[in-house]
Order: structure tokens, then C-alpha cells, then sequence
């Protein structure tokens, strides 16, 4: 059995397994820490900085920071969320995020991160950078407008040999998604599914299949994200 | 004491926030009671004759009259907001933001396969037809905005609760299921 510590998040005592990630812990304790990369249980990669919370006076990511005794953690700050909002603000500026003509609209976790903090405009001008849409694989389409690099494509969608069917290229400003050809080529509709499942928001997309669920319906329509969360709070 | 007096426009919109604006349905009887429309393709006054309150416009930037229409609102109106994700952010016609000009246009009039008969290569230039920008451009990246509605159009509440709150003084509590991209 591994050892128990006690720590602080906005001032209510929570206790945890030592060593394991504080935005896993938060969750199970119905303290909701938003994530945009990070997945349960996959290496984090700790690269879209909207976890930002404040550990002992630092900041620090809550998907790469495992829990200790003595922890102080703010989260629910006007400092915090505004850090978060001007994240998901210049997310917004830096891809080219068309929402009323894309399919992962009302269940994109960016938008709703957008909705949660009340994102009437982005305080950063739009860069309009123009990306390409990626088509050539039979089952999948690459939307590079919309990737906000998170990685967890190229982390988590695999063939049985291990081999990533998505990959970065480029650097900086050029940064971009790609995806092999020729190994997805031949993915498995299962697999398709998951890529298009994971990625927060709509770059990966599923051929064929489109706008099914309708408006109204849709997971962020009517409850903000983390309420699945929040509602665990005891 | 006088109604407030409110402008609309369009800019490069599909006017789908106007048609959100009459989705309010009777209450549109309370609106005419509570303010006075002056310019605005709803009572089709074309110019300003007085000087308003609230300017509410739709659509982005993407040619000279829009960008004059725009100066002319941000001269005549107290209060000015950008209504819906054209307006914000440029919407749908920002989606050619990155090609250039000319490429837009020889699609549109030349190469494109839908284009007929066009021997000629002929694209539109007469000195009528207002300029086209070199890219779609949200509203407060030309002149200041004071509030925005974001929406794909704004939910009509979303422009009734907005108007009421400007015009009444009362605080605004937007609902979460008002507050949409799409
Ligand atoms: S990915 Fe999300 S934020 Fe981007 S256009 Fe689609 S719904 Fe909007
Ligand atoms: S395609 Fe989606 S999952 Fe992959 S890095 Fe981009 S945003 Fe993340
Ligand atoms: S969720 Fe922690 S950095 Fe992305």
C-alpha cells in the first residue's frame, strides 16, 4: 500500500496516494483542473499549460506535478483562470478556429473552455496563418487549421507495432500535424474512432460520419466542461 | 424622456443575426416600445439622421463600403457591438484569409468548376463595385468595440437580454446556454 499525504486545493483539505498527479487527484476528489493535453493514465506531456495551477506560490502544471504532504494548491483564482482564459484565447488566434462550420462543434474541448470563461473576443489579434487540410487517408481527415498541439494523437494512436500514425513536423511558427500515409492507409475503423474521440478539438475527424448528434444534444450545449467533475465534489 | 436610438447594419454577414434579432419574437413589441430604430435595413432608414445610442453590427471587414459603413457607425453611435462570429472574429468569409486576392478572385471568375463562360477572363472591376480587402477583418481590429455578442447568429435571447440590460441600466447574467460559437 502506498502512502497517504495530505494537501490543500483553494483551502479544502484532500488526501491522496503520494506520487500520483495532482489533476488526476483533483478530479477524483471532484475538484476540476481543465486539461487540453493531458489523458489519464498516458505519460503527460505537460505542453498546453491550460492545467496552470499554483503549488506552494509557483506556478506549476497539475498534469506533471505529483502530489506531496504539505502541498498548497490554488486553483480557482481570478489570477489562475484568467492565465487560462488568455490561454485558450491565443489558441484560439494562432489556429484558424471556424466554429460554425466544424464538426466538433459543442463537443470541442477548447470551445468549451472558451464558453466556460466566457470568451466574448480573444484579447490577441487573429494570425490567420494558412494551414492545409489533410484528406489522403482513406478514413480519417487531418483539419491542421485546428490542431492545438497537443499531442495526444501521436501519444496514444498506434499500430500493434507501436508506431505512431501521427507525427509533428517543422518547428516554431511551421509546426504541424501530420499523419503517415501509408500506415494509415490501412487503420482500423475502431482506431479511426478513438484519434477522432481523443483530440480535443476537430482536427482529427472521421470520414463519412458527420454532424450526427444534433444541436441541443451535444455534450457541452447545455452543462460546461468539468461539470462531470464537479458533480463528484463532496 | 426620449428612447434610446439603435442602428443595425451588415456587413460581410449572411444577415442570419438580424433574422436572430426578429427571432424574439412579440417581444419585438416591447423593443419598439422601449427604443427608436434610426438607420438599419430593419426600418430601412439609409443614412443617419440622428445621432444613436446602440450600433449593432454584423459581419466583419472584407471591402471599402463595409470599412466605410463601419467608420460611419463608429461616428454615429455612443455604444457600438459587434454582433455574432463575423463581426468577432471575420466568420466564414475569414475562411480566405491566407489566399491572396487574386487567387479568390480567379477562382471565383476564372479557374473555379463552377464557373461558365468567361472567354474573356474577365473579373469584375468596375469603379461601382466597392474594393475588396486584402483579408476579412473583425470589426475592433479597425475601430474600437465596445461590447460583443458571439454566436452563429446570437441566440435571439442573447440579443434581447443584451439590448434590455444596455438600455435599462440592469446588470447582465448571461445564462450558459447563450454564450455559443456556433
Ligand atoms: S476545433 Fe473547437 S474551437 Fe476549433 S473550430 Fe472546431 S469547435 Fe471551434
Ligand atoms: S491533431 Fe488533435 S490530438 Fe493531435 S496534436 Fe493536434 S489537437 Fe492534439
Ligand atoms: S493539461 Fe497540463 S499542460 Fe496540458
Amino acid at each position: 500500500m502506498s502512502e497517504k499525504v495530505k494537501f490543500t486545493i483553494d483551502g479544502k483539505e484532500y488526501e491522496g496516494e503520494k506520487g500520483r498527479l495532482l489533476v488526476d487527484v483533483a478530479a477524483e476528489n471532484g475538484v476540476y483542473i481543465p486539461v487540453l493535453c493531458h489523458w489519464k493514465d498516458v505519460k503527460p506531456a505537460g505542453s498546453c499549460r491550460i492545467c496552470t495551477v499554483k503549488v506552494n506560490d509557483r506556478y506549476m502544471t497539475a498534469c506533471t506535478t505529483p502530489i506531496d504532504a504539505n502541498m498548497t494548491v490554488e486553483n480557482k483564482t481570478p489570477e489562475l483562470e484568467d492565465i487560462r482564459k488568455a490561454i485558450v484565447e491565443m489558441l484560439f488566434v494562432e489556429g484558424n478556429h471556424f466554429c460554425p462550420a466544424c464538426e466538433k462543434s459543442g463537443d470541442c474541448d477548447l470551445q468549451a473552455l472558451g464558453y466556460l470563461y466566457q470568451m466574448m473576443v480573444p484579447r490577441f489579434p487573429y494570425a490567420f496563418e494558412r494551414r492545409e487540410l489533410d484528406a489522403k487517408s482513406p478514413k480519417i481527415f487531418l483539419e491542421k487549421n485546428r490542431c492545438i498541439f497537443c499531442k495526444r494523437c501521436i501519444r496514444m494512436i498506434k499500430d500493434d507495432k507501436g508506431r505512431s500514425f501521427f507525427a509533428f513536423k517543422g518547428r516554431g511558427k511551421h509546426l504541424e500535424i501530420t499523419i503517415d500515409e501509408k500506415l494509415a492507409a490501412n487503420i482500423s475503423e475502431e482506431l479511426a474512432q478513438e484519434a477522432m474521440k481523443i483530440c480535443p478539438v476537430g482536427a482529427i475527424l472521421r470520414k463519412e460520419v458527420g454532424f450526427s448528434t444534433p444541436i441541443g444534444q451535444r455534450k457541452y450545449d447545455k452543462v460546461p466542461i468539468g461539470s462531470d467533475i464537479e458533480v463528484l465534489q463532496k | 424622456m426620449s428612447k434610446p436610438i439603435v442602428a443595425t447594419a451588415s456587413l460581410a454577414g449572411c444577415f442570419g443575426c438580424h433574422m436572430s434579432l426578429l427571432d424574439i419574437d412579440d417581444r419585438i413589441l416591447k423593443l419598439i416600445e422601449l427604443v427608436e430604430f434610426n438607420k438599419s435595413p430593419i426600418d430601412d432608414i439609409k443614412t443617419f439622421t440622428k445621432h444613436c445610442d446602440i450600433g449593432l453590427i454584423e459581419g466583419g471587414v472584407c471591402n471599402t463600403e463595409n470599412l466605410h459603413v463601419l467608420k460611419d457607425f463608429r461616428n454615429n453611435c455612443k455604444i457600438l457591438i459587434s454582433v455574432g462570429e463575423c463581426a468577432i472574429m471575420g466568420g466564414l468569409p475569414a475562411m480566405r484569409n491566407g489566399i491572396s486576392v487574386r487567387e479568390c478572385l480567379e477562382e471565383a471568375y476564372i479557374n473555379g468548376v463552377t464557373v461558365g463562360e468567361n472567354k474573356k477572363k474577365i473579373m469584375p472591376n468596375d469603379e461601382e463595385i466597392p474594393i475588396i480587402t486584402d483579408k476579412v477583418y473583425p470589426l475592433h481590429e479597425i475601430v474600437k468595440i465596445d461590447y460583443y455578442l458571439p454566436g452563429c447568429p446570437p441566440r435571439a435571447d442573447l440579443l434581447w437580454q443584451a439590448v434590455v440590460a444596455l438600455v435599462t441600466g440592469d446588470e447582465l447574467n448571461i445564462p450558459y446556454e447563450l454564450i455559443k460559437f456556433d
